[in-house]
C-alpha cells in the first residue's frame, strides 16, 4: 500500500471511572487519505469513544493518534490548531441557536482562520448551494427541519477546509425520512475524495460508500475489511449475531 | 378632604420647595444610581470571571494532566471559592465599612468606594447566576466550539456565554434591582446618595413621612421602570430564535 496515511491510531486505550470502565481496549488502525472507513458495532462497543479520541474531545488514557504526521497525543501539542483541520459532525447537530446559518458557518473562518466576513460568506453560499440549502442562509436553526440542521453542520465543518471528517451517528437522531437527505450529502462527499471517518448505524450506507468498514465490540477491532468481507462473509461469531440483529 | 389636602402640599412645599431643599433628593438619586452602575458592572465583569474559573474547573478537572496548569486552576478554584464564602457568609453594611474604613482608607471619594464594595459583593451573587447559566448550555454546544478548533476562552466567549446570557438574564435584572435596593445603605459611610439625601430632609424639617415617603416612591418608580425595560430586552432577545 502507498497510499498516504493521515490518521494512524496506536494501541488506543481509553478508561472512565479511574480505571472502572474501559471503553477502549487498544485500538490500532492507519487512516488513508480519501478513505471512506466506516465504524459499526452495538452501542456501548467504544465506536463513539474511539471517534471523539481521534479529535482528543475525549482524551485517551493510552496509546497514540498520530495525524499528519505529529501525534497530537503527546503532551504540550496545541491540539486546536489540528481540530481545524479535521471536522466533526455530531449525531445532535450542536449548531449555535444564537447565531444564522451563515453566522453558525463562518464564524470559525473569520475568527481562526483570519478570512475576511466577505471572503468566508463567499465560501459558505458555495457550499450551501451545493447541499441545496443556498435559501436558509438567514435562518436560525430552530426554524430548520433535522435533516437541514444536518446538512448545515457539516456545511459548518467544511467551511473550515478540514483533511478529515469525523461523523459521529449524524443520522440517529433523525426522522427516517431525512435520513437520505444527509447520507446523500456524505456520499457526494466520498465522491470527491474527503478522508471520513463515519460511525453509523446505516449499514446500507456503509455497504455502499465505505471503502473499509471497521466491526467494534467491547473496545477492540473485532473485524475489519472491505463491505463485502464484512457483510457478505463475516468471520467472527460476535459479528455474525450483530449482523442478523440489524440487517 | 380639601384641609387635608391643603395640609399635604404645605408640607410639600416646606419639605422640598424651601431652601431648595429638593436638591438632597435629586443628587441623591444621581450617587444612587451611579453606584449602582458603576457596581454593576464591576459585579459582571468578576461574576464572567469567575463563574468560568469555577465552571471549567468542575468541568475538567478529572482530565487535567499534573502540572502547572492544574495547579494554577485550582489555586484560583479555591481563591474562587473562598471568595465566594466570605462575600455571601458577611453583611453588605459590614462590607461597606471595611471597605472604607480598613481597606480604602486613603481615598475620600465614597462614590468610588461603594461602588467597588457593592460590585464585590454583587460579583459574588452574580457569579453563581451565571455559574448556573453555563451549566444550562447543553454541554455538546461546548464541544462543537471546540471541534471547530476555538479554545476554552473563545468557544465561552462566542458560543456559551452568549446563550448563557439570555437564560440568567432575568436573575440578572433580579440582581440589579436587589444592588439598586441594597445601596440605600450608602448613608454608612456619609454617602449622600437618595435614602440619605431623604434623611437629611428628615432631619432638618423634622417631619418624616413627606421625605421618606417620597424616597420610598422614588424607588418604586425606578424598579417599575427597570423590570418593564429588562422585559423588553428580553422579549427582543427571545425574538432572534424564532
Amino acid at each position: 500500500m502507498s497510499a498516504e496515511i493521515i490518521i494512524s491510531v496506536k494501541d488506543l486505550e481509553k478508561h472512565f471511572n479511574a480505571g472502572a470502565v474501559h471503553a477502549l481496549n487498544g485500538v490500532s488502525v492507519d487512516i488513508e487519505k480519501s478513505e471512506v472507513l466506516v465504524v459499526i458495532g452495538p452501542s456501548g462497543s467504544g465506536k463513539s469513544t474511539f471517534l471523539r479520541c481521534l479529535n482528543l474531545l475525549e482524551r485517551p488514557t493510552g496509546g497514540s493518534v498520530v495525524f499528519e504526521g505529529t501525534d497530537i497525543t503527546a503532551p504540550r501539542v496545541n491540539i486546536n490548531l489540528y481540530r481545524r483541520r479535521m471536522g466533526m459532525v455530531f449525531q445532535h447537530f450542536n449548531l449555535f441557536p444564537h447565531m444564522t446559518v451563515l453566522k453558525n458557518l463562518t464564524l470559525g473562518p473569520t475568527e481562526l482562520l483570519k478570512k475576511s466576513q466577505a471572503e468566508a460568506d463567499k465560501k459558505a453560499m458555495q457550499l450551501l448551494e451545493r447541499v441545496g440549502l443556498s435559501d436558509r442562509a438567514d435562518a436560525y436553526p430552530s426554524q430548520l427541519s433535522g435533516g437541514q440542521k444536518q446538512r448545515i453542520a457539516i456545511v459548518r465543518a467544511l467551511c473550515m477546509e478540514p483533511d478529515v471528517m469525523l461523523f459521529d451517528e449524524p443520522t440517529s437522531a433523525l426522522d427516517p425520512e431525512m435520513v437520505g437527505e444527509v447520507l446523500d450529502v456524505m456520499k457526494e462527499l466520498a465522491k470527491v475524495g474527503m478522508t471520513m471517518v463515519v460511525v453509523t448505524h446505516e449499514m446500507g450506507f456503509a455497504r455502499e460508500v465505505a471503502d473499509r468498514v471497521l466491526f467494534m465490540d467491547e473496545g477492540v477491532i473485532v473485524e475489519q475489511g472491505t463491505p463485502e468481507e464484512i457483510f457478505d462473509h463475516p468471520q467472527s461469531e460476535r459479528l455474525q449475531s450483530f449482523l442478523s440483529k440489524v440487517l | 378632604m380639601a384641609e387635608a389636602f391643603a395640609k399635604l402640599k404645605e408640607s410639600f412645599i416646606f419639605n422640598f420647595i424651601e431652601g431648595a431643599r429638593w436638591k438632597y433628593i435629586t443628587n441623591g438619586l444621581l450617587v444612587t444610581l451611579k453606584v449602582t452602575f458603576f457596581a454593576l458592572l464591576l459585579g459582571i465583569a468578576i461574576g464572567v470571571v469567575v463563574a468560568m474559573i469555577r465552571s471549567s474547573y468542575d468541568q475538567t478537572k478529572d482530565e487535567m494532566q499534573p502540572g502547572f496548569g492544574k495547579t494554577l486552576m485550582t489555586g484560583l478554584n479555591n481563591l474562587a471559592r473562598l471568595y465566594l464564602t466570605v462575600i455571601r457568609g458577611t453583611p453588605v453594611v459590614v462590607q461597606l465599612l471595611i471597605g472604607y474604613f480598613v481597606i480604602f482608607v486613603s481615598t475620600t471619594n465614597t462614590v468610588f468606594v461603594a461602588s467597588m464594595v457593592f460590585g464585590i459583593n454583587s460579583g459574588a451573587y452574580i457569579t453563581e447566576i451565571i455559574r448556573g447559566g453555563i451549566m444550562s448550555i447543553d454541554p455538546g454546544q461546548f464541544e462543537a466550539g471546540r471541534s471547530i478548533g476555538f479554545n476554552y476562552i473563545q468557544t465561552m466567549r462566542h458560543i456559551i456565554i452568549p446563550q448563557a446570557f439570555k437564560n440568567v438574564l432575568p436573575s440578572l435584572a433580579n440582581e440589579f434591582i436587589a444592588l439598586l435596593k441594597e445601596t440605600a445603605v450608602c448613608g454608612y459611610i456619609g454617602l449622600m446618595d437618595l435614602t440619605k439625601g431623604g434623611d437629611v430632609i428628615r432631619g432638618r424639617t423634622f417631619s418624616a413621612f413627606m421625605p421618606l415617603i417620597a424616597v420610598a416612591l422614588i424607588y418604586l418608580l425606578l424598579v417599575i421602570f427597570f423590570s418593564w425595560l429588562i422585559g423588553k430586552l428580553e422579549r427582543r432577545l427571545r425574538s432572534s430564535e424564532r
